[in-house]
């Protein structure tokens, strides 16, 4: 794959006309995908996507196509030729843009992931032979993910990696299920048997008649896949310079009034962690480490190229979205093992489900409570609870009210496909809170 | 890429099977925005790509492909097949279910206005006189005209001699201006975001986005001064842009038959609806009327088939308030053994059908706008949608809308902010109390619904009047 981009690489250079310039970048995959329904295969198959998105530049104008690559030679050569023509065509009536910032630093980057990856078959039938006689619904996703970045003035940065990601649900019965994934480099039996025993016991809970609870104020335990949900809501303009300069940024209060999180709240873009590549699409490195949230003030805005040159800041190698692409919220000092016995009575929420804002500027989220949502009496889980809307304002749940964060982290491959496999992970605590409303 | 060379270099080696389709899709789009008076980067773009299907001995897979060429389609119908193999025997349906594609056909968007007609320096400039007159104040922070046309082409052979070939524009304009003054944030938008439909640009005349601008940013300033919604139990009286959502989440989600078989309870989620609901449940009031409805001249998901080549046909989704059919193509309804409609539906190339929404309609009522206004002794009039959140089974829901207008002994009053309602699709439809006429009917849609693994967005279109319910819990924002 690498190759081939290369290859485009070097095609790009001689369609090349006087003083214009090129920025190339590419994405590819070549993806697995068997969905699961009561423990058989519902759809099954593989895609194969090669993506350009090649910006032509020329002086202070620039034009943009995004086109999907054959991978062959002759059909690719054929169609960027066609592309750059018609993008020349373009540039004549496009305006200058003041806000165009690329990386004029040529730089050289290699990250070759190794493929380590079951063939699909045997991940198939390792799935559906141990999803005999549940109820097991999901998709396994697995293959190779390449990112790359060259321009005319010399940057070549490329990524590869390979991993599978199988997300899952074992159901009991109507909506009563426990979720988990499992997710990695190398597919492990004896892990995935873990994964399997630990949701077939929180099933067994599941069995057990739901609790219907009024709505009012709760003790709650958010586990680190119901934080990741909360987080990724945040991050809805929340971490972005853009939002914050027009004032569209759910956390206003933090940079209008000085509103603080909890002490024990440290949010960061840790590149260094994830699995995203260290580049981004207008040629800047990515650094390991962005503080966003430090000890519960707010610190740096994740910063696109675009955005600096219209603010005036250097940027931090942002997307364009300017969101979290590998998401580290610092431990705290709770061990698991007390979780039960300190939330004594409450809510154990294993996963959110469906977050939006009630009221952006004051940061306040709705959203469901969804899957295995226990019960807990006496610091031990009692059983299931009927799914309930909570209604709750970020400076609430990660600030007056949060009382607590886990000692261990969980390291979660987002599951997204849309377009193609994301990249984004998270490492997150869970969180103890003193008080959850729940409104419907 | 064309639709003739896509079918000879394919049926140069055809899948070594006797059940076969192959699907094409071309599309060419390109975005258009000027925000704050800066155009911003002009992105043009060429996506084209197959998915090959092959069913062989009870089994099924699918290998989708950018790679065109006589041998990128043989080594993609390869593949397919080995993944038919390893499903067969495996599947939790039975292939042989589904009829083969035979049929034959054509279906084309009409454009009064095409695309091309106005060239692009011309779009440009009107763009920029539309965000200009966006900017009404100087406390609007932020604001932004956009266009985003895409020229889509699909064609879909199946192994029976089957040939669909269907040609579309879509076109989706955006209109947003933010407002702020110190902690206060306030956004309006050309209806929510959610204005998607089939056509040319005379669809922009026709929704009257070259009006627009000036309302849209008077009354984000308007909303910066309001007071917020007061919270209780009220009657409400919804616009055609947050009906639209309503439709959507509460009743458009909860019929889709492959979530009420199952398929997507581990992401989009389940249903609160039962197979033996359809025929005898009663899902709201008598003035309930909701059609499936692909062909309704642009609206963005009118089609003459649907992806696994089932003729589109106008069916009754609810009547007089009673549950009917649900949304579920070929393959559902064979699982389900319930009549559904034409609905298989992918988002590209690069992704299998499902059952998803086309065009999902409210059939209009017989009461104008100011009749249902009048029969408010207190309540709220909402517009254009900003929130929603709804359970996995799609049941307990609260929406929030950019607007609001409180309605005091039968008049329009005051605007308030931060307007939210939240309710149980189960009860809420009993309470609908008045279905605006024609006059208050507007054809919308979405590009954005999300669904299935692997993930598609997918363009679904509502037309729907505007709707009067009783006793809804309404509040505000503030923490």
């Amino acid at each position: 794959m690498k190759a081939r981009f290369a290859e485009v690489t070097k095609e790009l250079r001689a369609l090349l006309r006087g003083d214009e310039a090129f920025l190339a970048s590419f994405s590819g995959e070549e993806a697995d995908f068997a969905r699961f329904n009561r423990g058989r295969v519902r759809q099954a198959g593989t895609v194969r996507q090669l993506f350009l998105a090649l910006d032509l530049v020329k002086g202070r104008r620039h034009v943009t196509a995004q086109l999907t690559l054959a991978g062959e030679r002759e059909q690719d050569r054929a169609r960027l030729a066609a592309t750059v023509a018609s993008l020349r065509e373009r540039l004549s009536f496009v305006p200058e843009d003041p806000h165009m910032l690329y990386s004029t630093d040529p730089w050289v980057s290699e990250s070759l992931g190794a493929n380590r990856l079951p063939e699909a078959g045997a991940a198939l039938e390792a799935i559906r032979g141990r999803g005999e006689g549940f109820d097991l619904v999901g998709i396994y996703a697995a293959g190779s993910m390449h990112s790359g970045f060259a321009s005319s003035l010399g940057h070549d940065l490329w990524s590869s990696r390979y991993t599978f990601h199988f997300d899952w649900s074992l159901y009991h019965e109507k909506d009563k299920a426990v979720k988990t994934s499992y997710a990695g480099f190398t597919w492990d039996a004896a892990g995935f048997e873990r994964k399997f025993a630990w949701a077939r016991e929180q099933l067994a809970v599941l069995s057990k008649p739901p609790v219907t609870l009024s709505p009012g104020h709760y003790r709650a335990y958010i586990a680190p896949a119901a934080l990741n949900d909360f987080l990724e809501t945040l991050s809805w303009g929340g971490f972005s310079l853009k939002a914050h300069r027009t004032r569209q940024t759910p956390l206003l209060r933090m940079i209008e009034e000085g509103a603080k999180l909890h002490p024990g709240f440290t949010l960061a873009e840790n590149t260094a962690g994830g699995v995203a590549p260290a580049f981004q699409a207008q040629g800047f490195p990515r650094p390991e480490r962005v503080e966003l949230i430090g000890r519960g003030a707010y610190r740096d805005c994740l910063i696109s190229p675009r955005s600096a040159k219209e603010y005036g800041v250097p940027t931090n190698g942002a997307q364009a979205s300017e969101t979290p692409l590998s998401y580290d919220l610092a431990a705290g000092t709770m061990p698991q093992s007390e979780v039960l016995p300190r939330l004594e009575r409450g809510l154990y929420i294993n996963n959110f489900w469906y977050l939006n804002y009630s009221d952006r500027p004051r940061c306040r989220v709705t959203g469901m409570t969804r899957f295995a949502t226990f019960w807990v009496e006496n610091g031990a889980i009692q059983a299931p609870v009927s799914v309930m809307r909570f209604d709750e304002t970020a400076y609430r749940l990660l600030g007056e009210r949060l009382s607590a964060l886990t000692r261990e982290r969980e390291f979660i491959f987002d599951a997204n496909t849309y377009g193609g496999r994301s990249q984004v992970t998270a490492l997150l605590p869970g969180l103890l809170v003193e008080d959850l409303t729940l409104t419907l | 890429m064309t639709p003739e060379i896509f079918e000879r270099n394919l049926l140069q080696s055809p899948p070594r099977t006797q059940a076969w389709t192959a699907r094409l899709v071309i599309e060419n789009e390109e975005w258009l925005a000027v925000r704050q008076g800066v155009v911003q980067p002009i992105v043009a773009g060429e996506n084209a790509g197959a998915m090959i299907t092959v069913y062989d001995a009870g089994g099924m897979g699918y290998t989708a492909t950018s790679d065109l060429s006589p041998a990128g389609l043989k080594r993609a119908s390869e593949d397919a097949l080995e993944w038919a193999r390893r499903s067969a025997g495996r599947l939790c349906w039975d292939p042989a279910q589904l009829a083969p594609l035979e049929a034959r056909g054509e279906f084309r968007s009409t454009a009064a206005k095409p695309w091309a007609s106005l060239p692009l320096s011309g779009k440009l400039e009107m763009l920029q006189d539309h965000c200009a007159r966006l900017k009404v104040g100087e406390r609007i922070v932020d604001h932004e005209a956009s266009l985003w046309h895409t020229d889509a082409e699909t064609l879909i052979l199946g192994s029976r001699g089957g040939r669909i070939h269907q040609h579309f524009q879509f076109l989706v304009p955006e209109l947003r201006a933010v407002a702020n003054r110190e902690g206060e944030t306030q956004t309006r938008t050309f209806s929510g975001g959610r204005v998607a439909r089939q056509g040319g640009l005379e669809v922009l005349d026709e929704l009257g986005f070259h009006v627009a601008a000036p309302r849209i940013g008077s009354e984000a300033l308007e909303l910066l001064d309001a007071p917020d919604c007061p919270a209780g139990r009220m009657d409400l009286l919804l616009a055609a842009d947050q009906m639209i959502l309503q439709i959507h989440e509460s009743i458009g989600h909860p019929l889709e038959l492959d979530r009420i078989l199952g398929d997507e309870r581990n992401y989009a989620g389940t249903s609160f609806v039962t197979l033996d609901m359809f025929g005898s449940y009663r899902y709201g009031s008598k003035l309930l009327n909701i059609v499936f409805d692909p062909g309704v001249p642009g609206q963005v998901a009118s089609y003459g088939w649907d992806d696994d080549g089932t003729p589109a046909r106008r069916e009754y989704v609810i009547r007089d308030g009673l549950l009917l059919r649900p949304l579920g193509s070929a393959v559902s309804q064979a699982r389900a053994g319930l009549q559904g409609v034409a609905n298989a539906r992918s988002s590209g190339w690069n992704r299998p059908p499902i059952d998803r929404m086309a065009n999902l309609n409210l059939e209009p009522g017989n009461s104008r706008f100011e009749d249902m206004v009048a029969a408010v002794e207190r309540g709220i009039y909402m517009e254009s949608n900003n929130s929603w959140s709804i359970d996995d089974s799609r049941n307990k829901f609260q929406f929030g809308c950019e607007r609001g207008v409180l309605i005091e002994d039968g008049r329009l009053t005051r605007t308030v902010k931060n307007p939210n309602y939240r309710g149980i699709s189960a009860t809420f439809w009993r309470s609908l109390a008045a279905v605006g006429d024609r006059s208050t009917l507007k054809v919308l849609g979405t590009p954005f619904c999300g669904k299935g693994e692997p993930n598609q967005i997918m363009r679904v279109g509502h037309a729907t009047p505007a709707a009067l319910f009783n006793g809804v819990e309404v509040f505000g924002g503030a923490a």
